[in-house]
């Protein structure tokens, strides 16, 4: 929901109350049996509605011409009704009486315009909530989170520094850093300008085309079925690359069991 | 004791000084309370809103949805540049010096190994958590009409963030970094019609040496660090003008 600011609420609330008393007073009127009854809701709905008292009695009198018009059958509308029934009769004959406009029509000066029947509000109203606690405070422990898991596991596990860089002396292994072993990996099955420069060119490229690629505009996991299966083969493949690359090669680059030949593997 | 407290609280909260650090709706601020006006007032009236809207969509605070990727993506940037920093201090990018001063570091420098051991580990933290924050967005369906050129923008700094781990790699100076680079280059110089001369610039020269050491050391430190930022603060930007964080799903 979106929040609607306090005073908004309370006056739509007002409002609606007024227009039940109002209804409730109407009611009341049309009854030609609670005569009685009438006059007080009258008082109350004109307590507390701010419409002068004259333009009221002109639309009670109008309202009660009409029901008198329909029981009477074409009756005189000016003049007080001669009376179908008698308490109907009665409170007609005691209104006072009645201004009526140029040509005998009597104004209806009030309309109620529903949002939305004049201007089409398009921005449908969002579910939102505010940056400050909500997003902060699940930012900043996340932050604190990060920075308490860094510092820890800084204390206990030390970065790599081995001998000094010696050209003259080639490692065996020689690993490139682990985001680049799925490469190293392919270049045991290809060409290196194939898997060095093609796959991985390709790869990237695909990638940022992939918005204008994949013409489908819904986001929901069920219409997507096949971008999902791509990415997710895609996304495997180097992985499984990059494992392999990582923990399964040893000596001269060959395959390796790491649980037989221990692990070729530095961060 | 606790009334004099709390007197001395308002007086400095009262002071000029403090309410022009802080400006109206701050949380710091005295007399601060929690109403949905003051909640507005603390991003509008804070750097923060360079950053994020006054509201955002509820789904967007769910941690299950973001998982908080690309923040802590960010945030790492800010803890690898804090503790980069420290780092400098105490490293002469020369092929004679690197690898003493990084074994000085290590063994007389206070904290020293703590630090670099934060910088590495948190280096490939963020290497992990930007092609996380990747794949996140693509199940997401988020690089979708409006945000695919902000996709292309997630895509380049994926490819910058690899970068400034390779070229930090090079630094310490040991076996390890000489021959990862050494296999990593290698590959780069099968590039089709200027792949020699690409790595001959990089290298500057045909082998890896003190020349490599200080270009890497300017691409790491300096060159690198400016274009990822230029290319965050568009990032960051294209999230609000094309309708804030996607979803729900």
């Amino acid at each position: 929901m979106t929040e609607i600011p306090e005073h908004l609420r309370k006056r739509a609330e007002e409002a609606r109350q007024k227009a039940e008393a109002k209804k409730a007073g109407g009611a009341a009127a049309a009854e030609p049996t609670a005569a009685a009854a009438a006059p007080a809701a009258d008082a109350t709905a004109a307590g507390d509605s701010r419409i002068p008292a004259h333009l009221l009695e002109r639309s009670r009198a109008a309202k009660e011409k009409a029901a008198g018009g329909g029981t009477g059958g074409g009756g005189v509308a000016t003049a007080p009704a001669p009376g179908p029934t008698a308490a109907g009769g009665g409170v007609a004959t005691a209104a006072p009486p009645v201004a009526t406009g140029p040509g005998g029509h009597t104004q209806r000066l009030l309309t109620v315009v529903k949002s939305g029947s004049i201007q089409d509000v398009k921005a449908t109203p969002q579910d939102k909530v505010h940056t400050w606690p909500h997003l902060l405070a699940v930012e900043f422990v996340a932050a604190l989170a990060m920075t308490a898991f860094l510092f820890i596991f800084s204390v206990f596990v030390n970065a790599p520094l081995l001998t000094l860089a010696n050209l003259n002396q080639t490692p065996n292994p020689s690993k490139a850093p682990w985001y680049f072993l799925g490469l190293q990996e392919l270049l045991t099955m290809f060409h290196p300008m194939v898997a060095g420069v093609t796959i991985p060119g390709i790869g990237i490229f695909m990638l940022i085309l992939a918005p204008y690629i994949d013409r489908n505009p819904s986001n929901k996991p069920e219409d997507r079925k096949f971008a999902i299966s791509l990415m997710t083969v895609h996304l495997m493949f180097w992985a499984v690359l990059t494992l392999i690359g990582s923990f399964f090669r040893g000596p001269g680059f060959n395959f390796v069991f790491p649980w037989n030949d221990g692990l070729f593997f530095e961060l | 004791m606790h009334d004099k407290m709390s007197q001395l609280g308002d007086r400095v909260q009262g002071s000029q000084a403090w309410s022009s650090i802080f400006r109206p709706g701050s949380i710091f601020r005295k007399g601060y309370s929690d109403s949905p006006r003051n909640r507005s007032y603390v991003i509008m009236n804070s750097v923060l809103y360079h950053l994020h809207p006054v509201k955002v969509k509820r789904h967007a605070v769910k941690v299950s949805y973001t998982l908080c990727l690309g923040g802590l993506s960010f945030f790492l940037f800010i803890l690898l540049t804090v503790t980069g920093i420290f780092l400098m201090f105490f490293y002469r990018p020369e092929a004679a010096q690197a690898w003493n001063d990084m074994y000085a570091l290590q063994t007389s420098i206070t904290f020293g190994l703590l630090v670099r051991n934060m910088h590495r580990w948190g280096a490939h933290l963020m290497v992990l958590s930007v092609f996380l924050h990747m794949a996140r967005v693509f199940y997401h369906g988020a690089y979708k009409p409006p945000r695919e050129f902000n996709w292309v923008i997630g895509v380049i700094l994926l490819t910058l963030t690899l970068l400034l781990s390779f070229t930090g790699y090079l630094l310490p100076w040991d076996q390890l970094a000489l021959w990862a680079v050494t296999v990593g280059t290698n590959m780069m110089g099968y590039t089709p019609v200027f792949g020699d001369d690409v790595r001959f610039v990089l290298l500057g020269g045909a082998e890896i040496g003190s020349d490599t050491l200080i270009r890497w050391y300017v691409l790491h430190v300096l060159l690198l660090p400016f274009v990822i930022v230029i290319f965050m603060a568009i990032h960051f930007w294209r999230v609000r003008k094309d309708g804030g964080i996607s979803g729900p799903l």
